[in-house]
């Protein structure tokens, strides 16, 4: 039940902002990010957006795992 | 999809495996917990319990929200749902949890459940529709429990006089605590929940680790994290330092998401819990808060009394605590199956029996 997709925000308006992510759009609420912007890519939930992802961190830990031994 | 299908490369993913199969070579067996019951689907769903080495074992923990609820939680949902002018709504994968006499999905063919993908749907329906009463099934962890908080609050923005939550809603350090503590479970790491961390952070593993000296390890649920994650804990027992180290830092932070954590404890506060096949855990539970009552549907409700049966025959408790496998039950698969589930474990999709029962028969 805790699965959550990572999607791009594409729009934002108040609270809410639009995401998407493989075609798929969504309408969800941003109440509990700070600073949310157009282009960063989210984690949602049950219409929410539960924290951002840290793409710098995500390509880290993408080079870490090629180089891993 | 962007930073999922990454983190499901197949040679990276190969590699690891082979590396975990190269340290843990001479290992004394080991007891690893996956607790979260997305994280067991995963590694049910890619096969990864296959790939590890006969003396490092996998078990599954009691993360799984809906299989953790009590069924006298269900059956008083039920019972709400029999009260004229209410409806209920729940997550999708609350209905087909049997209670003691029916189940939430036969209440919906009446037209008095509904279904939500977010708790945002039905304080909006609410809002639109003032002369019933909607009750919203509060299940989940800390993963779910800020959007339950948000629409409660809105509610109370609103000023809506007929939107209420059944909170039974769980935390996740207080069980990891216990099963920390469980001398049967022996558990000598734990891979930590990626989403209810993302809102906790680490402070809570940290405690754990220091006071029973048990590796901990935040993994994301993408296969390549999962593999990343048990390979660091091997690490750990290895070098005989536990401490808690944080793969999924793409997503989470030290210091969890404040925002998220100061929602949550406006809106709940703590209380104990009951976990099905479990039992009562100390602080373990989220109630609606002082400021918040008027939104309690068990405070604000007159609920007939409801009689709950006991599972026999049924170890899901053994099952959710990683005593014992679904296939050391008498009922599985034959009395228990997902389309006639009897036990907590077979009910959710993620559930280690439902879990079991896709991916291995």
């Amino acid at each position: 039940m805790c699965l959550a997709i990572p999607m791009k925000i594409l729009k934002i308006t108040l609270d809410r902002a639009v995401v998407s992510s493989g075609g798929i759009r969504r309408t969800i609420g941003v109440n509990f990010l700070k600073n949310p912007r157009v282009g960063d890519y989210v984690i949602v939930h049950a219409g929410f957006a539960i924290e951002k992802l840290d793409t710098v961190k995500a390509e880290e830990t993408l080079k870490l795992l090629e180089e891993i031994q | 999809m962007k930073y999922i299908d990454e983190f499901r490369n197949i040679s990276i993913a190969t590699k690891i495996t082979e590396l975990i199969q190269r340290e843990a070579r001479g290992l004394k067996p080991v007891n690893f917990m996956e607790v979260c019951g997305t994280h067991t689907m995963a590694v049910e769903r890619f096969g990864i319990r296959k790939t590890l080495p006969d003396n490092v074992r996998l078990i599954s923990g009691p993360g799984c929200p809906v299989c953790v609820t009590p069924k006298d939680y269900i059956d008083k949902a039920i019972a709400m749902a029999d009260i004229e002018n209410i409806i209920v709504f729940s997550f999708g994968d609350m209905l087909k949890v049997p209670g003691t006499s029916s189940s939430l999905l036969k209440q919906r063919s009446k037209g008095k459940v509904k279904i939500v993908y977010s708790p945002l749907d039905s304080v909006q329906f609410a809002e639109k529709n003032q002369d019933k009463k909607i009750i919203f099934l509060g299940i989940g962890f800390e993963t779910t429990v800020p959007t339950v908080a948000a629409s409660v609050k809105y509610a109370k923005k609103k000023k809506l006089k007929n939107f209420f939550i059944y909170s039974g809603h769980k935390i996740m350090p207080p069980a990891m605590e216990l099963l920390a503590k469980d001398k049967e479970v022996n558990i000598k790491g734990f891979l930590c929940p990626a989403h209810v961390s993302a809102i906790i952070g680490v402070k809570y593993y940290r405690i754990i680790c220091r006071r029973y000296n048990i590796p901990c390890v935040i993994s994301g649920f993408e296969p390549l994290d999962i593999l990343q994650s048990i390979l660091m804990l091997i690490r750990q027992v290895k070098s005989k330092k536990a401490k808690v180290e944080n793969q999924y830092s793409r997503v989470v932070k030290a210091s969890g998401n404040i925002m998220a954590l100061r929602l949550i404890y406006e809106v709940f506060s703590i209380s104990d819990s009951d976990w099905r096949g479990i039992g009562v855990i100390k602080n373990s539970g989220l109630v609606l808060s002082k400021g918040y009552r008027d939104f309690d549907a068990e405070k604000n409700m007159d609920l007939p009394d409801v009689k709950t049966s006991v599972d026999k025959g049924c170890i899901c408790g053994s099952v959710l605590k990683g005593i014992k496998t679904p296939l050391d039950c008498k009922l599985f698969s034959k009395r228990c199956n997902p389309d006639n589930p009897y036990g907590a474990c077979m009910v959710s999709s993620e559930g280690i029996c439902a879990a079991y029962y896709r991916y291995r028969k």
